[in-house]
């Protein structure tokens, strides 16, 4: 079914009912290839964060199907779908969802312990995880003793840590400043660099400016798609530096 | 950029030309690569001859700009002063994109949705140049904060247009027909 890694036809999703339904997400296509990274924008209440739900199993639609890695998930057992939830797909969120009595590299390590691996190979790949995105030096930091950037790098080893099909990202760089942002943003671009796929959700158009592909998204349905490829180089222009 | 900018740059102790570019790189990171080594040069010159410069030739191979030595004169470090003391700030053009969706709209030209759009993904290119060599740039180094600088005045630019989408979209029904 379709040509990509994570796909959606007609996907709806409706809250409450009669006077109070919520149209979340109403109709959506979608087609995200392998390595590719998209970011949905849009205003809140949108539905992205709910779209991105769907996409990684956390929610099921209305009507209509979902499918990862050519596996249609959306017609999945609750059992099924928890499983996949811990190694198919890595989430992260806004407000890192840490666990606050595990150290750093404990936390990393959870999902892989969760879907079965031995200790000592989860404490491996952890550590390998916490290297990658530069922590390796505040692995036995709870997360109240790491900054908020900190956490969400934290946050982006775990998703990784069971190799996930696609990565889902929900405003991942909402609680950081700048330079956090940039660290967030410099991992997502390493990640890329590797071949990971990646659906991010944000408001934040420095997040957006760095995918391949620019989704917007208003009142539940996609109203504008935009490629980026490719730079302007006149960025000394921006700076004022020429003329 | 003003030519106030190389007086200023000169303030610090009087230096070659090449070390002047040197200050200017370290500030500007991989954005200094976007100006020439001869628009430095062609400044030093003009500076000289309106007498705000002086140079002094640092060898007998007097046809080599490298062998200059560039120092600020008395009527250089006042003009350096007012420069400082300036409150100036580019202009932008806020009121000219107004107007176009204003007038595209009122004469149905075109769609100022359309219009919107394009102004948009632009945006997004430049903010993607600027962000691609803010993540090159050593962090809390100059060359960062001037890419943050960009950064910050695009995002604001992204959001006004935002506004202006909300403000130019017909009703949900027409917009939305897939």
């Amino acid at each position: 079914m379709g040509a990509g890694l994570v796909v959606a036809r007609e996907l709806i999703k409706f809250y409450g009912h009669g006077e109070g339904l919520v149209r979340a997400v109403d109709g959506v296509d979608l087609d995200v290839a392998q390595g590719e990274t998209v970011a949905v924008m849009g205003p809140s209440g949108c539905g992205k964060s709910t779209l991105l739900h769907l996409l990684g199993g956390l929610d099921r639609p209305s009507s209509r199907e979902v499918w990862l890695a050519g596996q249609r998930i959306d017609e999945l057992s609750e059992r099924e779908l928890a499983r996949l939830r811990r190694t198919g797909v890595g989430f992260v969120f806004q407000g890192f969802h840490l666990m606050d009595e595990l150290t750093a590299v404990e936390n990393v390590e959870l999902p892989a312990l969760l879907a079965g691996r031995s200790p000592r190979a989860a404490r491996n790949r952890a550590t390998k995880l916490l290297e990658q995105v530069g922590l390796a030096d505040r692995a036995a930091h709870l997360p109240s003793a790491l900054s908020g950037g900190q956490r969400q790098r934290v946050a982006i080893g775990r998703a990784l840590v069971n190799e996930p099909v696609v990565v889902l990202a929900d405003e991942p760089t909402g609680n950081l400043d700048s330079t956090a942002t940039l660290d967030v943003l410099r991992l997502f671009k390493q990640l890329r660099a590797a071949g990971q796929t990646i659906v991010v959700v944000t408001h934040d158009e420095r997040v957006a400016a760095t995918a391949d592909r620019l989704i917007s998204m208003r009142d539940g349905a996609f109203v504008d798609q935009t490629r980026l490829t490719g730079g302007t180089g006149r960025l000394g222009d921006l700076a004022g530096l020429e003329g | 950029m003003r030519q106030e900018v190389l007086l200023a740059l000169l303030a610090k102790e009087p230096c070659r030309g090449w070390e002047l570019r040197a200050r200017l790189n370290d500030a500007l990171g991989s954005l200094g690569e976007e100006m020439n080594d001869g628009q430095v040069y062609v400044t030093l010159g003009r500076l000289e001859r309106a007498g705000l410069v002086w140079a002094e030739l640092e060898s007998e191979r007097r046809d080599r700009a490298e062998r200059k030595v560039y120092a600020l004169t008395a009527a250089g470090q006042a003009r350096v002063g007012e420069w400082l003391r300036e409150v100036s700030w580019p202009k932008p053009d806020v009121a000219e994109f107004h107007l176009k969706l204003v007038a595209a709209g009122a004469a149905r030209l075109a769609d100022p949705v359309a219009i919107i759009d394009a102004q948009r993904r632009e945006l997004l290119r430049r903010l993607r140049d600027a962000q691609e060599a803010a993540m090159e740039e050593p962090v809390g180094s100059r060359p960062a904060l001037l890419l943050e600088g960009i950064v910050l005045r695009l995002q604001a630019d992204l959001r006004w247009l935002e506004a202006c989408e909300t403000a130019w979209t017909p009703p949900r029904q027409i917009r939305n027909k897939r």
